[in-house]
């Protein structure tokens, strides 16, 4: 079974966000990129898995642009075997159905039995992708793992559930996992891995050659406007001797915001 | 035509933020609304709050929560009531359902809405992106659109103590839809509201030194003012608190009315996980920490020293 990995590359999540001037997106001049940090995890589940002898060779997914390639490279320095890179004018204006729909179909080619992404891309924060392509796949899903054991063609997973829960559940593969903090410790690539992965091949596609045309990445979400949030009211310091301070403090949340 | 909410139950009962949705929905005056319930549960008061229909799948299939039972039931359910939009609360059920649903029905998904507008007719939403640095608007262009919505986003009227005609059916779904089966629920690790849901939060970072200088000074801190404790990521990678209190970008994101920040930085990662709460409190030793700069109220200080007397006013205060 070849297992698939899905990384997006983001602005790292220390970037200060400035808005471009139509409102329609930022402005990326100053930003530093990153592999999104929850992908990190999925990178190494996948990694850990085909060392398991779950599978037998880990392929990186992903829709994106020649500049993410330097990223893709340190991604393959950690144990990646090769990358398919889809590259696609019409990917500009698609939606996260249209970014499924395109890494499904990439899926589908390199005839992935597992699929490993993270919980979310922290740029959008959609967190819609992996199931989409579950969806359009016909596989299980498991949405914010933080445990994995796979058996054979079955799988036992630690998920996120309401109220700080988590559930056990059991399924059958092929399927989705989406990544969360905890699944493991993301590790460093070694210098002798970083030049090895120098020769590992990066697959450049198109939506044809995937077999989808641009109507299929169509979207159907709009987002404009966008704006920063209004700022905070200043604040104020309070001084004095410890104990007035922590009385002061006490009174001020009760009579002045009165949120005690 | 209309919307179409799903409404969270706990206990047999539906949780306020059914009734928040409720309420939003009938205030956008964009079509009748229909409250949506999956399993058993007491669905009397929901026409209190805005439902004009009740649509109950008193089914035990969907008790317990699985993606494929759960995703057939929302598509018969948009079909049985020609939605034109559907709400649901932005917890663990919408983030794993709905964007199956929006691949299946070809529906476009907002997601995590933090306010919602009628716009000539049409739902318009507002969300954070690059956690919470920038706010954008949010519209679907398809027959269906499927708009999350962050809970505690609009405030709960009263009841109008109002009664819904209420449709009871199975949703069509049986056992045979259950795909990934639950085995077993772990309880969450501490016993207080879940930080995503929490009202009041105290954290705690690096500067807590240990595992048993949290456990010593946050937790009894949070617990004198009724507050959920959490944490920094240095606390968290430095084994001093669970993964599942880190508040962030990489852990969660809360919206409470008071955070209190015990020796915390204010790294914008941190900050993308509570600048909005209502009121922020920070205390650190660090008068240039960049905390002060969202910190309604802050105090330049040693933390050992003003966590024991502010536990201390707080018992006296709440007791
Ligand atoms: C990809 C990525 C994702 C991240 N995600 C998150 C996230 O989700 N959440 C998060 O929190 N961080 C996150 N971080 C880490 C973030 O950048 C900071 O490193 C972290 O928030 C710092 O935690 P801290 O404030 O506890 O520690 P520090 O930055 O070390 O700050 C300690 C503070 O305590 C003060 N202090 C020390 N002793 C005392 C005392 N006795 N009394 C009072 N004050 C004292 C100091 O003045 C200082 O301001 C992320 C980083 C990366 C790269
Ligand atoms: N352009 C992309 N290329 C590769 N993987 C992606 C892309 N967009 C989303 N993903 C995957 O889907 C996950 C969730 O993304 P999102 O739904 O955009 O929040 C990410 O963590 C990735 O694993």
């Amino acid at each position: 079974m070849k297992i698939g990995v899905c990384l997006k590359q983001v602005p790292a999540t220390d970037t200060r966000v400035v808005v471009n001037p139509t409102a329609s997106g930022i402005l990326t001049n100053d930003v530093k990129w990153e592999i999104n940090p929850y992908d990190d995890y999925a990178l190494e589940e996948a990694v850990r898995q085909k060392a398991a002898g779950k599978g037998t060779e880990v392929v990186i997914l992903t829709v994106g642009g020649a500049e993410t390639e330097q990223r893709l490279r340190d991604a393959l320095a950690r144990g990646a075997d090769r990358v398919v890179r889809v590259d696609d004018p019409a990917m500009a204006g698609a939606d996260a159905l249209g970014y499924a729909r395109a890494l499904a179909a990439a899926a589908k080619a390199e005839d992935v039995g597992v699929l490993f992404c993270g919980r979310q891309a922290v740029d959008g924060d959609n967190g819609a992708v992996p199931a989409m392509i579950a969806e359009l796949l016909g596989w299980s899903q498991v949405s914010w793992i933080d445990k994995l054991a796979i058996d054979g063609g079955s799988f036992t997973a630690n998920r996120a559930a309401g109220g700080g829960a988590k559930e056990v559940v059991t399924g059958a593969l092929p399927g989705v996992f989406t990544c969360d903090k905890g699944l493991n410790e993301p590790r460093m690539a070694t210098l002798p891995n970083i030049m090895a992965a120098k020769k590992k091949p990066i697959v450049v596609k198109n939506l044809d050659a995937i077999g989808l045309s641009a109507g299929a990445v169509a979207p159907l979400v709009a987002e404009t406007a966008m704006s920063l949030p209004p700022a905070r009211p200043a604040g104020r310091k309070l001084t004095g001797d410890a104990a007035t301070v922590a009385a002061e403090l006490v009174r001020l949340l009760r009579e002045e915001a009165k949120v005690i | 035509m209309g919307i179409l909410v799903l409404c969270d139950t706990d206990g047999g009962a539906p949780r306020k933020s059914a009734y928040e949705l409720l309420g939003k929905a009938k205030a956008l005056g964009l079509g009748p609304v229909t409250a949506l319930v999956l399993g058993s549960a007491d669905v009397s008061s929901l026409g209190g709050y805005g439902a004009d229909a009740v649509l109950h799948y008193d089914n035990a299939v969907l008790g317990t929560y699985s993606t494929g039972a759960v995703v057939k039931a929302l598509a018969n359910a948009i079909a049985a009531t020609g939605a034109q939009y559907v709400l649901a609360s932005a917890n663990q059920v919408a983030r794993d359902a709905f964007p199956r649903l929006s691949a299946r029905i070809g529906a476009g998904y907002a997601v995590e809405c933090t306010d919602l507008r009628s716009e000539g007719g049409k739902l318009v939403g507002r969300r954070p992106v690059y956690a919470g640095k920038a706010l954008v608007d949010v519209a679907t262009n398809s027959a269906v659109g499927l708009y999350s919505v962050r809970p505690n986003s609009f405030p709960i009227g009263a009841s109008t103590g109002a009664s819904a005609p209420v449709t009871v059916s199975d949703g069509g779904v049986s056992a045979a839809d259950v795909d990934v089966k639950v085995v077993q629920t772990l309880a969450p690790e501490g016993k207080e509201v879940d930080l995503t849901e929490a009202d009041r939060i105290v954290s705690g970072g690096r500067s807590l030194k240990s595992k048993e200088g949290f456990d010593s000074v946050v937790r009894p801190l949070a617990a004198a003012v009724h507050a959920t404790p959490g944490a920094s990521r240095a606390a968290v990678d430095a084994g001093y608190a669970h993964h599942g209190d880190q508040v962030g970008q990489t852990g969660k994101v809360v919206n409470p009315s008071l955070y209190i920040a015990l020796g915390i930085s204010g790294a914008i990662q941190h900050l993308a996980g509570m600048r909005t709460s209502r009121v922020i409190v920070a205390v650190n030793k660090d008068a240039d920490a960049p905390i002060f700069q969202y910190a309604t109220y802050g105090i330049v200080g040693d933390l050992f020293e003003y966590a024991p007397l502010l536990q201390k006013e707080f018992e006296k205060a709440l007791s």
